[in-house]
């Protein structure tokens, strides 16, 4: 019980510091949402492919895989994995691996620019 | 005499407020921050354990459906528009987790919908998550082969 009250802590921590880290960035460089993502996704794939970003996720659960550095941990993961089957898998493995969430995305927001009327955005 | 005295301190006054106000602003932002993209981050605990609980899910079907299931929170959230609000708020909370991903590919292919499904809807879908996973792709099949080269080299 007392185990997953504290996993609880440890992904609203370890979640937030990694959106901190984000604000940071946007407040000091002024960079646009599309490269903060491509960055984060690009830390998390390096962190994993030196072997170290499973550590912060073995810690920190969602906290380290809900961020977009969890899906370049994917992929990385997946390339790794795939290597020890041979240069198909090693090639193949990556985009395997985060097919999950590449679907998800292209499926739902299909369905959901359907259903919705465009409208004018407020700010 | 205290006209002048008063226009100074007025003076000293404004060039301290505006020294301190970005700042303050700044330090808001990032607990702003803190507290969507943590929050968010539980939620997803929270559907993790729900699915490993209540459907026995592990390993990497756990770790997909998780994903999933945010990022149909988050395309969901788009659709009605509440999620440009967060974004107001939190800046950097809502951009870096999964959802910020899937309200990158959502909130262009609506906008654009107007545009044609095929060159609207359809192509502006990926302004976003194209560089993502061009990048993304293109370093995973590097790290690929470096540890394929590197096993073949060791054993």
């Amino acid at each position: 019980m007392w185990e997953i009250i504290f996993m609880y802590i440890k992904a609203f921590f370890v979640g937030g510091a990694i959106c901190m880290i984000a604000q940071i960035l946007i407040n000091v460089t002024k960079l646009t949402s599309g490269r903060i993502l491509v960055i984060f996704m690009l830390a998390g794939l390096i962190l994993q492919a030196f072997g170290v970003y499973e550590y912060l996720i073995d810690f920190a659960g969602a906290g380290a895989t809900v961020p977009i550095s969890g899906f370049g941990y994917l992929l990385a993961q997946g390339a790794i994995s795939g290597a020890k089957n041979g240069l198909f898998g090693a090639i193949t493995g990556g985009l395997k691996s985060a097919s999950a969430g590449i679907t998800a995305a292209i499926v739902f927001s299909l369905i959901v620019a359907l259903i919705s009327r465009p409208k004018s955005k407020v700010h | 005499m205290t006209t002048k005295n008063n226009q100074n301190y007025n003076k000293e006054y404004i060039e301290y407020v505006k020294k301190i106000a970005p700042k303050t602003n700044e330090a808001r932002s990032l607990f702003h921050a803190f507290l969507v993209g943590g929050f968010i981050c539980l939620i997803g605990q929270f559907i993790r354990y729900l699915f490993l609980y209540t459907f026995g899910l592990f390993g990497d079907e756990l770790a997909g459906a998780t994903s999933m299931a945010l990022i149909f929170i988050g395309c969901v959230l788009t659709g009605f528009g509440v999620y440009d609000n967060i974004g107001h708020f939190a800046g950097g909370g809502s951009i870096v987790p999964i959802t910020g991903f899937a309200n990158s590919v959502c909130s262009p292919a609506m906008e654009f919908k107007s545009e044609g499904f095929v060159y609207g809807l359809a192509s502006k879908m990926f302004v976003v998550a194209g560089p993502i996973i061009v990048y993304g792709v293109s370093a995973s099949v590097l790290t690929g082969l470096i540890y394929y080269f590197i096993g073949i080299f060791t054993a």
